[in-house]
């Protein structure tokens, strides 16, 4: 398969990029070629994102080279770079909601005469654009009706309608449902047989395996190695991201159940409003019980109506042997149960307030003197905070929404530590952060069980689980089904009770 | 504290005043430089003073309801309400202090209402305080048969005056208790709990659900303290009028919302200052009297003031560098 179709597209040599003082690339390389899908590894802060500011014309490099089809690749802007046929593809997409497909796929480039829009010219565009992604996707429906999937489908469609010829997509499918995910995959399978390059950001090496015809690893602002992802395994990606060899991901475990303490948390015939259907459970102290399932089988529905943030249909929580038949979050605050959410941006952070406000929000009291907070006993926590989880920040007065994925899911933890709570109940905990912060996480709630807490953790990805948790529950359909302790469990029969209910 | 942390301690609190100090300056400065000598005259700052301290007052608890999220378009309807409700009470043989919190006490319980329709019924903001607007109006009217309720002079009249007794005041006792309150607000949205809370609501209500903040409670509460200080505003217009104007105040819940918003306060919460506020109401009066300086008609002044408006939001957010790159 010599010739055109091994040609390289994309060359950047040496690239360098500094801010003030400080380095973020020092001599990247990479090389995409024609019609592959590449991807770009690395830790949060490795320089992956200022590396595709660079390429496509946002930020100028201080340093290198950058040939594009063999031609010398300087983009003075955005424009610029879209014009060459590089286009980037945002996680937050900038879509009409109310607009047709179409309008969107043309927006800012429609066809008129005399001021009227041709849209019968410009339908061919559209209509081959949006056939080469996905059949199913109609010019005329409204954005507003389609998925997150769909929807981020239609950003491509408006990249190809420009003759875009490399496409960056960053962490595309961190919001997409599994058949979403597939739907984009079928998506670059076909963009590839277009000969449409694509460089591809992911945290989830599962899916670098299999889409991804090559890899670059970047590693504190330089290339870190790279190669062909067939006959790499991800534990070798993975020791290329943190530069050293990762002898356990996940932290040891003692195997002996005999370390777990009182019932901490018990759950009893609990009914949501649809979901829970039906969820009883035990929790024990020292104790890190799983919860896995499909999207939609009720997970998410069970920590939120067992916190009190969903309304309790029947059944009954008792927390440390109380009951409360109508929980709320404060009641359960109070009761030593808090909730990670796993929506970090919309609920479990406020992002534009600070760092020391959001880490102190659900527990104020000791900063109170005769009704008056100490703004400076709240950035002391903070800090102590910051330093005990490695929290990377310059502020604590700083709003969290300025730090990264990994730094703020921190902070979101640091609150529940702050306001010292027994139960932990954690939605998603490593959602959408890099591999060295979910180490860190792992270790934290390892500890966290190790002095004793209980903690309920919810996860759609099935090695952590089976990494990190003592027990793990299924759930299907909003029942609660087969929990059992995590050494009777594989990946396999986690997968199919997920699936089918049943073992 | 070290030097370090008390600098920028000091940081915290001025910075976000800086913005509007900067624009309040230019104004002040533009009108003294295309005005008249009498722009910056005593007489001139005394009734600059005098008519800020309506918009002023209710600026103190818009500030409240915009950080967390919310919005009070009956603000000018409740001082109306308020205004009747004092010269009622006052005609009626209640002493002037009586009658003073009558009116505060009318606005406060506008307040309730609004603030129960919202947390209760889940009404929107908008929709709950434009019927209060109605409503308040009308009843005010009612209350007024129609008319204006004149009332005796006392000693709430004093509170507007432009020349206190004893003169060291220099201004009306009514502009000092609006400064005296508004430090003190200014004090419990910072430094408080329920301020934090406040901030929290405005900023993110569903974070605020999840730290177990009382989310219905601060709602209401805000509501409640942006219906007292209409209520005050209310008595300081009676104070000025010596009378309860049923028809007073129409639309003034517009210029105590561009105060706040001039003050830096984002519409959509989580931001916003008293000081800044009041700064706000401040930099509103030197303009609207430096129009009337320059003789300029009425419907300039309406238009620049609009224009001033938009300019200052626009400011700020190229301060704050949330424009996006077109």
């Amino acid at each position: 398969m010599q010739g055109e179709h091994d040609a390289v597209l994309l060359t950047m040599q040496g690239v360098g990029k500094r801010f003030g003082g400080v380095v973020a690339l020092d001599g990247v390389d990479l090389s995409v070629r024609r019609g592959e899908v590449h991807a770009l590894v690395g830790e949060n802060g490795a320089g992956k994102s200022t590396l595709m500011k660079v390429l496509s014309g946002a930020h100028r490099p201080d340093a290198g080279t950058m040939r594009l089809d063999g031609a010398p690749y300087a983009p003075a802007g955005p424009q610029d770079a879209r014009r060459a046929g590089v286009a980037m593809i945002y996680q937050e997409l900038n879509l009409a909601l109310d607009l047709t497909v179409e309008q969107n796929v043309m927006l800012g480039r429609e066809e008129s005469r005399f001021g009227v829009v041709r849209a019968r010219a410009m339908r061919p565009r559209v209509v081959d654009a949006l056939a080469l992604l996905d059949p199913a996707l109609r010019p005329d429906t409204r954005v507003a009706d389609l998925g997150p999937g769909a929807r981020q489908l239609i950003e491509i469609a408006r990249a190809l309608a420009l003759d875009a010829r490399l496409l960056v997509m960053d962490e595309p499918t961190s919001s997409l449902s599994a058949e979403e995910a597939e739907a984009l995959f079928r998506a670059i399978e076909r963009l590839r047989g277009r000969d449409v390059s694509i460089i591809y950001i992911s945290h989830f090496l599962e899916e670098i395996q299999r889409i991804a015809d090559r890899f670059t690893v970047l590693r504190d602002g330089r290339t870190a190695g790279g190669g062909a992802v067939a006959g790499t395994s991800n534990e070798e990606i993975v020791e290329r991201m943190v530069g050293r060899r990762l002898e356990e991901v996940y932290p040891e475990r003692p195997a002996a159940p005999a370390t777990r303490g009182e019932v901490a948390l018990e759950v009893r015939g609990l009914r949501g409003a649809p979901l829970p259907a039906e969820a009883s459970l035990e929790l024990r102290r020292g104790e890190i019980f799983g919860v896995a399932g499909i999207v939609g089988a009720g997970r998410t529905e069970l920590l939120r109506t067992i916190f009190g943030l969903d309304a309790v249909r029947a059944g009954e929580v008792r927390v440390a042997s109380l009951s409360l038949r109508h929980p709320t979050p404060r009641l359960s605050l109070s009761r030593g149960v808090g909730l990670l959410s796993e929506d970090r941006k919309e609920e479990g952070l406020a992002l534009s307030l600070s760092i020391a406000t959001n880490l102190t929000l659900s527990r104020l009291a000791p900063y109170v003197r005769r009704g008056v907070l100490s703004p400076g006993g709240m950035r002391a926590a903070s800090v102590r905070w910051a330093g005990e989880l490695a929290i990377r920040c310059d502020d604590p007065d700083q709003p969290v929404g300025t730090l990264s994925g990994g730094n703020q899911q921190k902070v979101a933890i640091a609150r529940l530590l702050h306001h010292d709570v027994d139960v932990l109940l954690l939605d998603e905990p490593t959602r959408g952060i890099d591999v060295g912060s979910k180490v860190q996480v792992y270790r934290l709630l390892a500890g966290l069980a190790a002095a004793g807490k209980a903690l309920l953790v919810v996860s759609s990805y099935l090695p952590e689980l089976l990494g990190i948790c003592d027990r793990i529950g299924v759930m299907y359909r909003g029942e609660l089904r087969v929990a059992r302790d995590t050494v009777d469990w594989t990946e396999r029969d986690l997968l199919q009770v997920a699936t089918t209910g049943e073992l | 504290m070290s030097d370090n942390e008390l600098r920028r301690a000091v940081w915290t609190e001025v910075r976000d005043v800086v913005g509007p100090l900067i624009g309040l300056a230019a104004v002040i400065g533009l009108f003294a430089l295309i005005g008249t000598e009498y722009y910056l005259g005593a007489d001139n700052l005394r009734l600059i003073a005098k008519h800020t301290i309506i918009v002023g007052l209710g600026a103190i608890g818009m500030t409240f309801v915009i950080v967390s999220g919310g919005i009070d378009l009956s603000v000018g309807s409740v001082i109306a309400l308020a205004a009747v409700v004092t010269a009622l009470a006052f005609n009626a043989g209640a002493p002037p202090l009586l009658a003073l919190f009558a009116g505060v006490g009318a606005g406060g319980a506008c307040g309730l209402v609004n603030g129960l329709l919202i947390t209760r019924l889940s009404i929107t903001p908008f929709i709950a305080t434009l019927g209060m607007l109605g409503v308040a109006r009308g009843f005010a009217k009612y209350l007024g048969d129609n008319a204006t309720v004149n009332s005796a002079e006392s000693w709430l009249t004093e509170l507007t005056t432009s020349n206190p007794e004893p003169s060291w005041l220099l201004v009306g006792p009514g502009i000092w208790l609006m400064f005296l309150l508004g430090g003190v607000m200014g004090f419990v949205l910072r430094r408080t709990p329920f301020g934090v809370h406040a901030y929290a609501v405005g900023s993110s209500e569903a974070t605020a659900q999840l730290c177990g903040v009382p989310v219905a409670r601060v709602k209401l509460l805000v509501y409640v303290i942006c219906g007292l200080f209409a209520g005050l505003a209310g008595v300081m217009s009676f104070s000025d009028l010596n009378a309860g104007d049923p028809t007073t105040a129409k639309g003034e819940e517009l210029n105590v919302i561009a105060a706040v918003v001039i003050g830096g306060a984002s519409l959509s919460g989580g931001t916003g200052r008293v000081a800044a506020s009041l700064i706000g109401a401040f930099l509103m009066t030197f303009l609207i009297n430096g129009c009337e300086d320059l003789e300029l008609r009425n419907y300039t002044q309406d238009m620049i003031i609009g224009a001033i408006i938009v300019a200052a939001v626009a400011l700020d957010q190229i301060r704050h560098g949330r424009t996006r790159a077109a």
